[in-house]
This record gives structure tokens, C-alpha cells and sequence, in this order.
């Protein structure tokens, strides 16, 4: 799959409420720039995102989803993003299996104080996904 | 594509939606970057839309009745505003639909300022993640359902763990106001750590004046029940009604019955130190007592370095003793001891020989030399009497005793390992002696059921574990000693009567006092344990007030950051104590110079010259970090809150939130939640108060909806769910075979909902259906379901 | 109706291995009242019949077909397409008809390496000359045409509108049964799109294994391990997928103390059966060391064929290109 140069990959980012909702909110407040291509979905923990959710997205139309938590540690729910933590890298190995980059799918942590590393990673993974080029679907079988 | 297969969109309520799109340009904040009118052309498009308007600021007076004039003319019964984060005004728009007569929860908030506006330069590309933004909002509204906020009634007691000076303060304040407390407590009185301190920094108060009237007023108020030697066993519940079993120990004194006369502990003749005394015939010292015997005894052998083991008298005393028996039958029969036996050696060609024996049970007690028609027995101090600093204790040293005089609830308790009648069932004194009955010696532990409203923790901290260090030689050196062992030992009520004395008995010369022992020290604690440099300071003020001798304060850097604090710091200096700059290395008892013969030598890097130093001193006195307590983290489990990764507890916020918990109705307070000192102990104390007198005065708690349902016709019992709940809210119904949740402990985290194999669990407010709208909406494609 | 009155019934096998036709034949004697009560006009295992004499029927001419097979060729599709259009009640009959069942697995290769693999690298395959079959070959006496293969594997929805799914591979005969009395009583049938022959709940409801805690630290595959045969298999470490599959056939699997492989479908509130069991597993793996969680997850061979045995050609993935 070959990338372009002016492909603008559509990615979906589930933010964990507490933690990277608000790291996310502070880089706005710090108005530090990143590439506007995430389209951020809120849920109340890390743990709430299952990987249907995060497939259906890939189906619907994401050339990435990006999956953001609280530290170790530091949920606000003590442990939600450990199952995220377990789950992410199932749902990778199912999608390499498939034959579908599991780059395409990142988990990391997000602090509320992490306003600039919100902004690093969206950046980061932004043209990573750019340099994957879109993600290709199978649109009609009949 | 299929949509076809019944997959339970949720159903939102009955008719058409109609949605209604507020656009804000919060000034420029949002309109320099985003097109907000083609943001707006873009939202009238899409389905289920009735109307959208844009407008300056939303979230002003106006822009509010805009909204609600609109829900009014347009009959909206959804709601989205594009604007600032929700975390910013989510609450002012969904009280304006409240007051407008919509379910505050059919209202979505779209960030187009944090999130879009803010971050981005490209104003058509701005304008165009705002679309995706609003369209995701949109799709996801229509499935949005009324929800109701759940109040829930707040029992007024109040359960507090931990009787020390912060558990103290809170129980106070909340008592004063007229509500009922419980106050629990492990040891056998309230008062804990500052119980032991015999000055207060930087002010140098005596500890127990300060302290006694408060553990005076809380053990006489009315409103305040104390229930010391006691733990929680469990805790289940919720906010407002938890329902706590305490274990109450077996103390084997009534504290309905007891009246603290202390005639049980004065006629007591099992003393806790034996080693401090002996029993001798006739000038011949038998030393007695058994140190063999398991338990803390034990302990202390294999510390003391078993230099010698206590062996029973062999050869026949001669002189005054008439081997009468007196002493062996009052060690039988009164004491119930059977520590000396009277032998008679028949067989030996001398005639007749008799011998006194004195086996391992011996206690020093001294009932036999009661006896003794002739003065042959007497009781004496060990002539190697050492001042073990570890044993020391405040109160009295019997096997019946409060642990200082000053006990709240002033009732002893038996210790079971040094009493007699649980050694050898003898004895019995303490039964005998008390006039009001109150000793039991077959009291059963017990548990006592409890309702209470809210919980406050405050179980204080430990000491980090010196003997796996064995570069600072406590436990190896009878003269290093630790920063807890070092306030008993300068206690007025302690066993040397304030006085600081070595081993051997005699003053020190020289004292050095090692900073930072276990703290800022990656290989035990990287925290900084904040009371060690101020109580380290206030230690070598003692010594020197105490003793005529040299101090030297081994020292990282001092942090003196408290009022009053840097002033003490400065008159520290000025009292000719020697700083050395410098985390000690190791204390070690070999000599390299003459002046290091029979000394602790402390070897340091001192950093202010730049070498390494060696200080020969007589004592050495420890500044353990302060951690987390032991069985905190089952403690934590049992309330459902969160330890930190040092082990403390976790408060709500770190800065917002420091008494409150992850857990409605459980609060924090005092160094069980980070190391702290007095002052700041006794403010948490009171905050912690402060809050649960404001949540038992609200009389309710209200209850977010955004919690976990389960729809039992769908689940089919796997139980997966059930460990995925940190606050237990969760559990399995064994006779119907499905999973139930306790929606009031539920704090809807969704993690259950993600994992339930069966789908038969939905988040309110993000159920699989909003979720799944939610991203069609973002990427495009709107939900089926929303669009019909 | 026809002229003797009796409702028209018609059975067809597409991309499948044949169990459905047989668990048909498992309803045993109460097949006899089936054929009485209806008659069979088109069912290529019990009666001879053309597909000529399909197209001939009018639309509508059939009351009940029961489909059952996936879509895999043109040949399948258009026979979808015509029975469609020929049944009153078009029913998505088994696994392969509702999800794609065994042979969706194959949309994890594409057509190529399939044919590759057939008829080339299989092991017990001899083909020096690299021959293949084709779509058309020329006879003297004309053409002879056999279909060819869609580039990807679907379930029946996917090509036509489906009235009723029936799950299971093969549905389970009292299931069958079930079905067939309430369609001969003349029983309300429920809205069209659902599935009928099944319960709502999960194996679960239905397995009677004792099941007290779920933490995994290591996969358990049945033949290396013996399963207890009273407790819950994924208490015990081995993946069965009964959490996540719909109820109905009696815990048969796990009755016979081996796991449930998910040939139920996903239960009704399920939107991708092997997400979902994906996420239940791995949420239950008992270690929180990203390194560690690896290593267990590594454990698992084949995480793709066993949450999505029976649904790959009906998950998200399917709409993915590889």
C-alpha cells in the first residue's frame, strides 16, 4: 500500500474521561497545535472500549483508532485501563492474523497534565497512519 | 449492509426526534478558526435536525434562553451544543434544558474549542473536524434516553478507622456537632503514634499535654464510641448506608465493667522485661527467664545475638536457705508458675542432698522471696542489665497493663504471651484482685455489626523494616536505634525515665542522627517521608538538653518547609550540632584509628567538603522512612478505594480533592494517605469532618446515571463480569443464574459493559448503541436506527 | 397453494458441507408429517428437481425455502437471488447461511491463495502441471460451464433480504423441529429479521458446569489438557465460547466435556461475536506486565479461527480488505 502525499487519514480517538480527555482539554487551553485528522470519541475509562467498537470503527471508515488511558496506575477506576492493557494486544494479534497492520490500532497513556504529550501523540501517530495509507474496505457484495 | 437482525439500538423515546444544533463562537475562541455559520449550514442537513443556530457565547444568560425558548417553539426533545469541552459547561447547559423541561440528559456536548478550534491553524480544516465533530454529537443524541440523577438517604453515624491524632480531631468535630461516631481503633487505646512522642516540633510542646485532653474529651463524648483493640473485619454497602463487621480482639478485661482502678496491673507479678531482673540465692545470681520461648521473645534472642542462653540453677545453695519449699509451693500454687522445683537427691552418697531448680517459666516475679522465711531469695536487677530500647514501653510493664497511663479507654488488656494463666493456666491474680469482676480469661473475640453513613480513614503510617538493612546495623548494634525507639526512650514515662542512656546503661558521648533512612532512596522509597528532617532536629535538641555530648546530623538536604520550621532549624545550628552534609553510607562497630576503638564508626560522603568521612560516635539514631501501613492495601480492597504506587492511600484528586476518595462516603485523612506531621495531620482530620458533616447535613447523595444495567434476559450467568467491578457492585444471583449490579456502588467506569461477552450489560449515557452512533456519526455514516 | 392445497416447501445447499440437510433428516419420523403437509417442490438431496423448474415458478411460488450454505460462488448467488425471489419466507438455514460459518474462514487467504493452496500446495496434492479449473471450456458439442469463485465468502444476507436466520452447524433437530411444528400450526412468527429456533440468552444459561472465577494465565487446549468435567472450561483456562454464543443447543459441546467453538452466533445484542469474546478473554487474563500479558496472549494459537470459527464473513472484519 503505497502512501501519498496529500492522503489526510481519518483517525478515531477514544479518550478516557479523566485522564486523557483532559491531558487532551490542557493542550487546547496551552493552545499547542496537532494535526486535526483525530476525531476524539469521550468514554469514562479506558476500559469501556471494547474491540468491537474499535473494529467497527476501522470498518466504518478510520484508517487508525487511537486508544488513550490513564497511567498505570492511575486510573481513576484503579484498574479499567489494565483490561484495555489486555485487550489491545488480542485484538492485534487477531488483526495481524487477519492481514491488517496492527499499527493501525495504538494504545497510550495520557495524563490530565500531559497536555503537550496529548498533542505528540496524536502528531506521532497521525503520520504514522499517513505513511500506512488508507485503510482498504470491501464495500459491496452482492 | 445488514441492519436487519434486531441488534438493539436502544430505543430513545417514542416519536420523532428532534434535534436542535447551538453553535457558540465563544468570541473569536472558536469563529477565528472555525466557520461557525457553515458549521451550522452543514448541522440543519442532518437527520433529526429541526433547527440550528449559532450564536456569541452560549453559555451566557441569552444564549441559555435561546436554547430554552427553542425546546419550547420547536419542540426539540434533544439538544447539542458545540462549544467548550464538557468538562467546562456541560452542567450550565444541562440545568438550562432542566429548567426548559428536557431530561438534562437527552443534551450532548460537541468540543470544538479544546479540541478543534485551539489546536488547529487550517480553518478549513478546523471547520471541517467540527463537522465531524457536531455530526458524531448528533447521531449520537437521538439514542440518548431520559435518565434520572438517584438520591440516596445518608446515615448520620459515622465510621472512623484509626484512633490517632487525625481519627481523634475528625471524631471531635463531628461529635461536637451532634452526630454519632464510631471510632476504631487496633491497639488497646486511642492516641496512636504522637501516644509515644515526648516533644512536638518545632515548638517543643510536650506531646502528651497537648494530646491527653483530647483523647479525654473523645473518650467521655457522648457522641463518640470508641471501640479500641478492635479492627474492620468488612465493609459492604454503599455511600450513605454501609453496612461494617468490627472485630473486636480478645482483651479479656470487661470495658463495660472495668473502671481503670489499675489494682489488676499493680498486683500483676508477671513482668514484660524479665531480663531486667533476676532472681538470686543467697548472692548467687541464677538469671531466669525465658527467652527461648517463641514469639517476641524469641525475637529478641536471636537479636540480642543469644550471647547467653539462661540456664537453671545446678548446685546446692548453701547457707541461709533451709529448703523450706515456701518458695516452690508459692510459685506453684499461687503463681501457678512451677518455676522452681525442690529436688531431693536420695541416692547420693553425701546423705541426704537437697537442691532448688529454677526452670524456663520463671518470670522474675519475685512471689517466691515473698515467701522466703529467711531472706535466702531476693530479687535484683540483673547485674548485666541492659537498656534494650526496642522493649521499652510507657505504661506499665505487666502482663496485664494499659499501654500508657494515659489510656483512652482506660482499660487494660492481657497480654497473652508473658501472662502466667496463659502460659500454665496459674496465677489469676488480676481475677482476684478486681473489685468489680471485669476479668475474664475466656472471652471469645467478637464481632459487632454496624450501619454507618460515611467512613474516614486515618490509619497513620509505619516505619520502614530496618533489619533487612544491615549497612545502618540496627539489630546488630545494641546502640543503634531507631527514630520511634528514640522517643520512648526520652519519654518521661519510659523505662529509663527520659533518660538517654546506651545499652550498658551509661550516657553517650557522642550521637549521630542519620537522615533519609529507606526515603529518597530508590532502592526502598524514592518519596520524601517530610517529618524525618524536623523530628531528626528535634532529637539532637533533646540530646543535647539531656546529655552533655556531641551531635552530628547526617543530612541529604534539610526540608524545613512549615511554619516555624526554618526558624528551629536555625536555632539547631546555633545549639553547636555538627551537619554533615551527607547521606550515611554505613555504620559499622570495626576501628580503623585508635579513636574508633569500642565506637559506632558512621562512614559518609560529606558533600560540602567534597570527602568521604568516618565519625566516631556512642549512638546512632535512625530516621526510618515513613510507608504505607501494612494490610493497606486489603483495607483499600475492602473499601474500595486505591492505593498509590508507594502504597498510600489514593485520594479523589491530588491538589482538588486530598480527604475524598475514588469511593462516595470514604474519606481520607492524616499519613495514611502521604507522610505528614502533626498540624497537617489534625487540618486533614478536620477537612475530612468538614466533608462528611456536609454530606450528612445534605441528608441524601445523588447518584450519577451513568452507571451499569444489566438485562437479565439476555445474560446468561458466565460470571466474567464479576472480578472486572473494583468497587464489588457486582455480583452473582446463584438461584437465577445471572449477574446483578448494585447501581449505588457502581461509579460507571463501563469496564463490566466492555467486557460482558453476552452484551447483556449497557452503560447509561454510553451504551453500545450511543457508542456505535456516536462513531458512525464521526466518520460518516449515521446510525439506521436514528435516521428513521 | 397449490392445486392439492398444501403450502410449498423447497430446501436448497449452497456454499456448505451438507450437515443442515442432514440435521433435517435428524427430526427422524417427524419428517414424514413435514412432507405431508407441505409439498416439496424443489430440494436437490430429496427430489429431483432442475433449477430450469425454479425459474419457471412464478414469484412467490414457494411459501418456506430453507437456505442453508454461504455464498461462495456465482452459482450460489444467483441461486440466493432466485429463490429469493420465488419464496414467501426466505429462511438464512445454519451457520454458513447465517454468518458464514467454517468456510468464511477463508476470507482470511483471498480466492488466489485458496486456489493455490488446493490445488497446488496442499500436501497431498500432485499437480505437475499446475492444471485448474475453468470457468468455460470448449467441447465440440459446445460449452461446458462451471461457476466460479467471489472474491469474498458472505452469509446470505449479504447478497438478499432474509426473512428468518436459523443458527447452529448443523441447527440442532429439536430446534428443527421447533420451528417447523410452529410454522405447521400456523403459529404468529416474529417480526421479520429475527432469529427463530434459538433462545436469547447464552450456552451459559444452558451449561450446568460450576463456574466460580474466571482468571487466565495460561490457554488450555483440549488434548493437552483434560478438562474437569463439572467446572466452568475458561475457569479453567480453556477458551470456549459459550459466554458469547446464543443459547439453544442445549450445551451440547460443553456437555460433552469439550468447549463451545460459537457455532450459535452471536446473541442478540452482540453486533461481532468474536470481538466480544475477544475482549471477555483477554480482560480476565490474571497479569497487568504488558510483557507478561504478551506471553499468555502468545499462548493462544489461532486467536482468529477461534473467536471467529462461524462469524468472520459476518464480523466488522469482513468489511475490511487485507
Amino acid at each position: 500500500m503505497s502512501a501519498s502525499a496529500d492522503f489526510e487519514p481519518t483517525i478515531i480517538g477514544f479518550l478516557c474521561r479523566w485522564c486523557s480527555y483532559t491531558g487532551a482539554d490542557l493542550a487546547g487551553t496551552s493552545r499547542v497545535k496537532y494535526p486535526p485528522n483525530m476525531i476524539p470519541l469521550k468514554v469514562m475509562c479506558s476500559g469501556r472500549v471494547d474491540p468491537s467498537l474499535v473494529l467497527k470503527a476501522l470498518a466504518d471508515g478510520a484508517d487508525g483508532v487511537l486508544i488513550l488511558g490513564c497511567h498505570p496506575g492511575d486510573c481513576h477506576y484503579h484498574e479499567g485501563n489494565h483490561k484495555t492493557m489486555r485487550r489491545v494486544p488480542m485484538l492485534k494479534s487477531v488483526l495481524q492474523q487477519y492481514g491488517i497492520d496492527p499499527a493501525r490500532v495504538r494504545l497510550e497513556w495520557v495524563s490530565a497534565s500531559e497536555g503537550d504529550r496529548f498533542a505528540e501523540v496524536v502528531h506521532d501517530f497521525t503520520e504514522e497512519i499517513r505513511a500506512l495509507g488508507p485503510q482498504k474496505r470491501v464495500e459491496s457484495v452482492a | 449492509m445488514d441492519t436487519s437482525k434486531g441488534n438493539g439500538h436502544g430505543a430513545s423515546s417514542n416519536g420523532e426526534i428532534r434535534v436542535g444544533v447551538y453553535v457558540c463562537h465563544c468570541g473569536t475562541n472558536i469563529a477565528a478558526t472555525v466557520d461557525v455559520a457553515e458549521v451550522v449550514r452543514f448541522a440543519e442537513g442532518l437527520p433529526n435536525v429541526a433547527v440550528a443556530k449559532d450564536y456569541q457565547f452560549m453559555c451566557s444568560e441569552p444564549g441559555q434562553e435561546l436554547i430554552q425558548q427553542d425546546i419550547t417553539e420547536h419542540k426539540l426533545n434533544r439538544v447539542v451544543v458545540a462549544a467548550c469541552s464538557p468538562l467546562m459547561h456541560e452542567p450550565t447547559f444541562r440545568r438550562a434544558c432542566a429548567e426548559a423541561g428536557l431530561n438534562p440528559f437527552l443534551f450532548q456536548m460537541a468540543n470544538i474549542r479544546e479540541q478543534c478550534s485551539w489546536v488547529t491553524t487550517d480553518k478549513p480544516r478546523a471547520t471541517e473536524k467540527a463537522k465531524h465533530i457536531v455530526r458524531a454529537a448528533v447521531s449520537r443524541v437521538a439514542l440518548h434516553a431520559e435518565l434520572q440523577v438517584r438520591e440516596v438517604p445518608v446515615n448520620e453515624r459515622v465510621l472512623i478507622i484509626g484512633g490517632g491524632i487525625a481519627g481523634i480531631e475528625a471524631a471531635l468535630q463531628i461529635a461536637d456537632a451532634g452526630k454519632p461516631v464510631i471510632l476504631v481503633e487496633r491497639e488497646p487505646s486511642i492516641g496512636g503514634r504522637m501516644a509515644t512522642f515526648d516533644k512536638t516540633f518545632p515548638t517543643l510542646d510536650c506531646a502528651a499535654c497537648i494530646l491527653t485532653p483530647k483523647m479525654v474529651s473523645a473518650g467521655q463524648h457522648r457522641n463518640i464510641d470508641i471501640r479500641s483493640y478492635a479492627e474492620v473485619a468488612s465493609v459492604s454497602g454503599h455511600v450513605g448506608q454501609f453496612q461494617v463487621s468490627i472485630r473486636r480482639n480478645r482483651r479479656y478485661v470487661d470495658d463495660k465493667k472495668c473502671n481503670g482502678c489499675g489494682l489488676c496491673y499493680q498486683e500483676c507479678p508477671a513482668i514484660v522485661s524479665p531480663k531486667s531482673r533476676k532472681v538470686s540465692i543467697e548472692g548467687q545470681p541464677y538469671f531466669v527467664g525465658s527467652y527461648a520461648e517463641g514469639g517476641e521473645a524469641r525475637k529478641v534472642t536471636i537479636r540480642q545475638g543469644d550471647r547467653e542462653r539462661r540456664k537453671p540453677i545446678k548446685d546446692t545453695p548453701t547457707g541461709d536457705c533451709i529448703f523450706c519449699g515456701k518458695c516452690a509451693t508459692a510459685c506453684s500454687e499461687v503463681v501457678g508458675a512451677h518455676a522452681i522445683v525442690l529436688r531431693r537427691d536420695e541416692s547420693a552418697e553425701a546423705g541426704k542432698q537437697r537442691s532448688l531448680e529454677f526452670n524456663g517459666n520463671c518470670i522474675g516475679c519475685g512471689a517466691c522471696v515473698r515467701e522466703c522465711p529467711t531472706g535466702a531469695l531476693t530479687v535484683t536487677d540483673a547485674q548485666d542489665r541492659q537498656v534494650l530500647h526496642h522493649e521499652m514501653m510507657l505504661g506499665p510493664n505487666k502482663a496485664i497493663r494499659v499501654p500508657t497511663l494515659q489510656a483512652v479507654p482506660n482499660v487494660p488488656f492481657i497480654d497473652e504471651e508473658t501472662c502466667i494463666h496463659f502460659r500454665n493456666g496459674g496465677c489469676g491474680h488480676c481475677a482476684e484482685v478486681c473489685p468489680q469482676e471485669a476479668i475474664s480469661y475466656d472471652m471469645e473475640e467478637a464481632i459487632e455489626e454496624v450501619e454507618v453513613g460515611s467512613i474516614l480513614v486515618a490509619t497513620g503510617f509505619d516505619t520502614i523494616d530496618l533489619a533487612p538493612m544491615v549497612q545502618y546495623g540496627w539489630g546488630r548494634y545494641d546502640n543503634v536505634i531507631s527514630g520511634l525507639e528514640f522517643e520512648i526512650l526520652c519519654h518521661a514515662s519510659g523505662s529509663t525515665g527520659g533518660k538517654i542512656l546506651k545499652a550498658d546503661g551509661t550516657p553517650p558521648k557522642s550521637v549521630a542522627i542519620l537522615h533519609c533512612i529507606g526515603s529518597r532512596d530508590e532502592h526502598y522509597h524514592e518519596h520524601c517521608s517530610r517529618v524525618c528532617c524536623m523530628y531528626s532536629l528535634k532529637f539532637a535538641h533533646l540530646v543535647r538538653e539531656k546529655v552533655e555530648c556531641d551531635v552530628y546530623e547526617f543530612y541529604i538536604d534539610i526540608r524545613a518547609g512549615g511554619k516555624g520550621y526554618e526558624e528551629f532549624y536555625k536555632r539547631l545550628m546555633r545549639e553547636d550540632v555538627t551537619f554533615i552534609r551527607g547521606k550515611a553510607a554505613e555504620v559499622t562497630n570495626w576501628p580503623m584509628s585508635p579513636e574508633e576503638e569500642g565506637k559506632l564508626v558512621v562512614k559518609a560522603e560529606d558533600t560540602l567538603l567534597g570527602q568521604i568521612r568516618r565519625v566516631p560516635v556512642d549512638m546512632v539514631i535512625l530516621s526510618p522512612a515513613l510507608q504505607a501501613r501494612e494490610g493497606a492495601q486489603t483495607l483499600a480492597q475492602t473499601l474500595g478505594i486505591g492505593c498509590g504506587g508507594e502504597g498510600f492511600f489514593l485520594e479523589r484528586h491530588p491538589k482538588l480533592a486530598p480527604v475524598q476518595t475514588a469511593a462516595d462516603g470514604v474519606y481520607v485523612a492524616g499519613a495514611c494517605q502521604s507522610p505528614k506531621d502533626i498540624p497537617d495531620s489534625v487540618a486533614q482530620g478536620a477537612a475530612a469532618a468538614a466533608n462528611i458533616l456536609s454530606l450528612i447535613d445534605k441528608g441524601t447523595f445523588s447518584i450519577e446515571p451513568v452507571v451499569a444495567v444489566i438485562d437479565e434476559t439476555l445474560c446468561g450467568g458466565c460470571r466474567t463480569c464479576i472480578n472486572m467491578c473494583p468497587y464489588s457492585a457486582l455480583s452473582a444471583d446463584e438461584e437465577r443464574n445471572v449477574a446483578v449490579c448494585e447501581s449505588a456502588l457502581c461509579k460507571g467506569c463501563g469496564t463490566c459493559v466492555a467486557t460482558c461477552p453476552a452484551g447483556a450489560i449497557q452503560q447509561q449515557g454510553y451504551t453500545d448503541a450511543q457508542i456505535r452512533a456516536e462513531l458512525e456519526g464521526a466518520l460518516g455514516r449515521l446510525a439506521a436506527s436514528s435516521a428513521e | 397453494m397449490g392445486e392439492n392445497g398444501k403450502p410449498k416447501f423447497a430446501m436448497y445447499w449452497a456454499a456448505g458441507c451438507g450437515g443442515c440437510e442432514i440435521g433435517v433428516l435428524d427430526i427422524q419420523e417427524a419428517l414424514l408429517d413435514v412432507a405431508d403437509f407441505f409439498e416439496i417442490v424443489f430440494w436437490p438431496v430429496a427430489i429431483d428437481a432442475k433449477y430450469k423448474d425454479v425459474e419457471a415458478f412464478e414469484d412467490g411460488y414457494i411459501d418456506l425455502c430453507l437456505f442453508n450454505g454461504s455464498i461462495r460462488s456465482d452459482e450460489n448467488r444467483h441461486m440466493a437471488q432466485l429463490l429469493r425471489a420465488k419464496s414467501k419466507i426466505l429462511v438464512a438455514f445454519g451457520s454458513c447461511a447465517h454468518e458464514g460459518c467454517i468456510p468464511g474462514l477463508g476470507n482470511q487467504y483471498g480466492t488466489e491463495a485458496l486456489m493455490d493452496y488446493a490445488y497446488s500446495l496442499s500436501p497431498s496434492t500432485e499437480n505437475p502441471q499446475g492444471l485448474r479449473p475453468q470457468a468455460v471450456y470448449e467441447m465440440p458439442e459446445g460449452d461446458l460451464e462451471i461457476p466460479t469463485l467471489l472474491d469474498v465468502l458472505t452469509p446470505l444476507d449479504a447478497v438478499v433480504n432474509v426473512d428468518y436466520y436459523v443458527p447452529g452447524c448443523p441447527p440442532q433437530p429439536p430446534q428443527i423441529l421447533a420451528v417447523m411444528t410452529a410454522i405447521m400450526q400456523g403459529a404468529e412468527l416474529p417480526p421479520p429479521g429475527s432469529v427463530i429456533g434459538a433462545g436469547v440468552k447464552t450456552v451459559c444459561d444452558e451449561c450446568p458446569r460450576e463456574r466460580k472465577e474466571k482468571k487466565i494465565r495460561e490457554f488450555k487446549r483440549p488434548g493437552t489438557a483434560q478438562p474437569n468435567p463439572n467446572e466452568c472450561l475458561l475457569d479453567q483456562g480453556f477458551i470456549c465460547l459459550g459466554p458469547a454464543t446464543r443459547s439453544g443447543c442445549d450445551a451440547l459441546c460443553v456437555k460433552a466435556n469439550a468447549p463451545c467453538r460459537g457455532c450459535y452466533g452471536a446473541p442478540p445484542n452482540v453486533e461481532d461475536q468474536g470481538a466480544r469474546m475477544m475482549s471477555a478473554i483477554a480482560s480476565v487474563i490474571d497479569s497487568s506486565d504488558p510483557e507478561e500479558i504478551e506471553r499468555i496472549i502468545a499462548s493462544l494459537d489461532d486467536p482468529l479461527g477461534t473467536f471467529y470459527r462461524f462469524s468472520l464473513a459476518k464480523s466488522s472484519l469482513r468489511r475490511l480488505a487485507r
